[in-house]
């Protein structure tokens, strides 16, 4: 049976790269990274100098600051609240997209356990997820340092970071990898939101629209909304800045990776109690 | 017909809340059975299919499917059965030999490309393999879901509805493979149809059900033995056909003449009787199309 379940894998992957749709979440990160950076590149002296106005009054800064690492990182900070919905493209079709077609009477009808599947369904929605954040990273760091070179990292909180050059690389990986798991935690919602619909559509607009109302939550700073916020998932999905900070508070980042983690296990045990229960009546 | 069992229905019910689609169903199947399971829409054919390949779960009785229980033994039991249930609706997007390909791997079959290639040309749709499968026709969707009914070499194939939806040289091609399967191959079939015709043309057992329960079982031949079917006589000289008809005693069984056609009921022995008799007395005999409805028949039995 584990070699069905294997097999099972490698047809939803084939599945999911024969579909369009698919291909919609790289071509928007080929399109987006390039658009960014070379934006950068054009005018990135004019955003640099207004982020350090006031610095600059104060601190003098030598060397190339706007350079392929900024780059990467300000890619980070302004896609990652939008790859959830191109993840949610395909994760939110996975099962739904089944029940539509109809071709869950098909598939269900096969010797392979209703769990087998829809654990080798997940397993593809990640993989998938995987390899548009591997594209995305890959893209930014390459083509940030092939256009503006290497060099210190300046990062502006509350506080002023500059990392050298030569401690950036390991952070941005890092970085890249949690924003791995907090995407895995969104394509484990959407596929939970699959099982229940007969239809894409509506796994996809749902996810984005509890995406959207938590992060809402997590960025009030009211009291009412204080008890819940830390175990909203968005409140964490975020937490790969904290890779930027020096010292690096490792134990805010595995409580961040604990709760989204936490969240992948409910979310497909919920799945899997509901699919596994299902009559497949369309 | 081997007498072993491969199919064993034991008092099987699912209900929606207080509707109960099946309601207590018995039945066998037996090994080279090509049996029938008819019914009208809504008796509760496609929820029983549903449950003997594990869509939906009985809410009581058991299924025991080669002479072992069905839900402790789902995945040995699958791997010999094939099944189109209502429409066969495959990936649009591939193939029909990449269907074939992915759907024999998901049964744990590694279907060969001679093997593809053959069910294929069974089904007819060998010079179509390469074509994605959402340019094909709903006949050509049908025998597709044939082959990938048949792709991992079942021992069973279970069928809802096979010929819906198509049309009648389409119904021809379907029925002649379904008799090739269970003659040349050994398969034991199990069709679900609304038909009764169709069932009399492809099956030796059948079992009606209505409202969830069953209403008869057993032979085919058997059962409609003593049955009376509508036949129809197609004659341009229909005054004189009547005329015949009322002369040799046939006049009760009439049941109306229309423009240049008369429908009789007969038994299936006085069909060929009747049309001799016609043309003895010089009536031209234009066509003679015996039909025999499931409404009808139902009819017959209460």
């Amino acid at each position: 049976m584990n070699h069905m379940w294997a097999s099972a894998v490698s047809i939803e992957l084939y599945k999911i790269f024969r579909r369009p749709r698919t291909y919609i979440g790289f071509a928007a990160i080929c399109f987006l990274v390039p658009l960014i950076q070379i934006a950068l590149y054009v005018d990135g002296e004019t955003y640099l100098e207004f982020s350090l106005q006031n610095l600059k009054e104060a601190f003098e800064f030598q060397g190339e600051l706007l350079n392929g690492y900024l780059a990467t990182y300000i890619i980070l900070v302004t896609l990652y609240v939008h790859i959830p919905f191109l993840v949610t493209l395909v994760t939110g079709d996975l099962l739904a997209g089944e029940a539509a077609t109809g071709t869950f009477r098909m598939i269900l009808t096969r010797p392979i356990s209703r769990t087998g599947l829809l654990l080798a369904k997940f397993t593809a929605g990640l993989i998938y997820t995987s390899l548009l954040i591997f594209c995305m990273g890959l893209l930014s760091i390459i083509m940030g340092v092939i256009v503006m070179g290497t060099g210190d990292l300046i990062v502006i909180k509350n506080t002023i970071y500059i990392f050298a050059e030569d401690d950036v690389m390991w952070r941005l990986i890092a970085a890249f990898g949690f924003g791995l798991l907090a995407m895995w935690t969104v394509a484990a919602l959407s596929f939970m939101l699959s099982s229940f619909a007969e239809n894409s559509i509506g796994p996809i607009m749902i996810t984005m629209s509890i995406i959207i109302v938590f992060i809402i939550i997590s960025a009030i700073d009211l009291s009412i909304f204080r008890t819940v916020k830390p175990f909203l998932f968005t409140s964490h999905m975020g937490s790969w800045k904290l890779f930027f900070e020096e010292p690096v508070n490792y134990n805010k980042i595995g409580n961040s990776a604990l709760i989204l983690s936490a969240h992948i296990v409910v979310l497909i045990s919920v799945t899997l109690f509901s699919f596994r229960r299902k009559d497949i009546l369309s | 017909m081997s007498n072993s069992t491969i199919i064993e229905i034991s008092d099987l019910h699912k209900s929606y809340g207080a509707f109960k689609a099946v309601n207590g169903l018995s039945f066998k199947v037996f090994k080279g059975d090509v049996f029938g399971f008819l019914g009208p829409n809504g008796a509760g054919k496609s929820t029983t299919i549903r449950m003997l390949l594990s869509l939906i779960t009985p809410t009581s009785g058991r299924i025991k499917i080669f002479d072992k229980d069905l839900i402790a033994n789902r995945s040995t039991i699958l791997m010999k059965v094939g099944a189109i249930v209502e429409k066969p609706d495959m990936y649009g997007y591939l193939s029909a030999s990449n269907n074939l390909k992915l759907l024999s791997r998901l049964s744990g079959y590694v279907a060969t490309n001679d093997r593809i290639n053959s069910v294929l040309l069974m089904v007819g749709l060998s010079h179509r393999a390469h074509d994605k499968v959402k340019t094909f026709s709903q006949g050509m969707k049908q025998r597709l879901g044939i082959a990938q009914a048949l792709i991992h070499e079942p021992e069973l194939i279970i069928l809802d509805e096979p010929t819906n939806g198509l049309d009648p040289q389409g119904m021809v091609e379907i029925r002649n493979l379904i008799l090739k399967l269970n003659k040349e191959n050994g398969i034991t079939i199990m069709l679900s149809s609304h038909l009764l015709n169709e069932v009399e043309m492809l099956a030796n057992r059948m079992v009606i059900i209505d409202k969830g329960k069953v209403v008869v079982e057993g032979d085919v031949v058997e059962l409609l033995s003593g049955d009376k079917m509508k036949v129809t006589i197609g004659t341009s000289d229909i005054d004189k056909a009547n005329a015949v008809l009322i002369e040799s005693g046939l006049g009760h069984e009439i049941l109306k003449i229309e423009g240049h056609e008369i429908q009789l009921q007969l038994d299936q022995s006085e069909v060929s009787k009747v049309n001799a008799l016609l043309v003895d007395n010089g009536v031209q005999v234009d066509k003679m199309v015996p039909v025999r409805s499931l409404e009808d028949y139902f009819l017959s039995l209460t």
